[in-house]
């Protein structure tokens, strides 16, 4: 099982242009201890709409690479753009589960992925060009090389630690948030 | 004696999308729509994503929106109902939004299980933010819309316009 801080770091490490959208709860907190950054659109609600963001985002898009990193409770409410997604096909998206099997914000319920609900194999059946389960930190580094440069769709679910981390609080303002965002992506 | 009308509603909206430069038009397959569908399929310029579900248009107009681009959503009355939480990502960062809905449930609705949707789709669009205007005829759909994309891509405001039963023709249960 992955470190979950460590992995998220090591995955956007010298992320040079790279579009990120996490998920809300834990993952907007990994993405943000990994480092604040304007090309974060952070969520904190919409629940199920993470991939679905970064599809709208790399069809506008489609010279920049796009990460989406939902948790596995936000995935599976959003299961359903994984189809959407292999319908359209994006080259340069990639979706990182940060899969702990469990709901954290809520309690540490278990999520489908407890019993052995495999995103990684729904991937495949939507067309994803890869999908792969990760669990070991030295994946990191090829994780890292498939958002950058491997061609999508592709999904990764990373099995993490379903241990409690501090919450890291990045913006929480929308309107901020989008509008960072949308400026560091055109500069003046 | 009548002019033939050389363009219908569905073109007529179609025409505000080029205009208004949408470039992404999110859309669960429906029979009021098909005609705008297939215009959009068609058009190179516009990239059509069919959802499982109407909220993951929400998300898709919201990742357009970051990036630079313009996207519309159709959909049916009752997929209003699939969107409400996620409506709050439009209200949240300020994201502009055009919305047409096709109407289901109103008067001479054949089918009772499209009433409980189709008759509060409305107020729940109000409720989420949306401003909401309603077309019952052809004529009114060039204004309307035109308004409604300028308002939305120009202004940051989440727009519905409802397309009535009125306007799209009952559905034919017998052939």
């Amino acid at each position: 099982m992955l470190d979950r801080r460590d992995f998220v770091r090591r995955i956007l490490i010298e992320r040079g242009d790279l579009l990120v959208v996490p998920g809300l709860g834990c993952a907007t907190y990994d993405v943000a201890a990994a480092g604040d950054h304007p090309l974060n659109f952070y969520l904190w609600g919409a629940m199920g709409g993470t991939a679905m963001i970064a599809l709208g985002l790399a069809l506008a898009q489609p010279g920049r690479r796009v990460v989406a990193i939902p948790g596995d409770g936000d995935m599976l409410m959003g299961i359903g753009s994984l189809a959407t997604i292999g319908v359209r096909q994006p080259k340069k998206l990639v979706v990182v589960i940060l899969d702990n099997a469990h709901y954290g914000e809520t309690g540490m319920q278990p999520s489908h992925t407890s019993a052995g609900i495999d995103f990684a194999a729904v991937a495949l059946g939507c067309r994803f060009k890869t999908a792969r389960t990760v669990s070991r930190i030295e994946e990191a580094a090829e994780v890292r090389r498939l958002i950058h440069s491997g061609e999508g769709p592709i999904l990764i679910n990373a099995k993490i630690d379903a241990e409690d981390v501090p919450r890291v609080l990045p913006l929480r303002d929308g309107h901020a948030i989008k509008q960072r965002f949308i400026e560091a992506l055109n500069p003046a | 004696m009548h002019t033939p009308l050389t363009t219908s509603w569905p073109d007529t909206i179609y025409g505000h999308f080029r205009r208004a430069g949408v470039r992404q038009v999110g859309y669960v397959p429906d029979a009021g729509h098909s005609k705008l569908i297939a215009l959009c399929r068609d058009d190179p310029n516009i990239a059509d994503v069919v959802l499982t579900t109407e909220e993951e248009g929400v998300g898709l107009v919201a990742g357009a929106a970051l990036g630079g681009q313009r996207a519309a959503l159709l959909m049916q009355s009752s997929g209003v109902g699939n969107c409400i939480n996620m409506f709050s990502l439009l209200r949240n960062c300020g994201f502009g939004c055009v919305l047409l809905v096709t109407m289901r449930g109103e008067f001479g609705e054949f089918n009772p299980w499209q009433v409980p949707m189709g008759s509060i789709t409305e107020d729940v669009l109000r409720l989420s933010g949306f401003l909401t205007y309603r077309i019952d005829s052809a004529d009114d759909v060039d204004d309307i819309v035109g308004a409604g994309c300028d308002m939305a891509f120009d202004g940051n405001l989440q727009v519905a316009i409802l397309l009535s039963q009125r306007l799209i023709g009952r559905k034919q249960w017998t052939k």
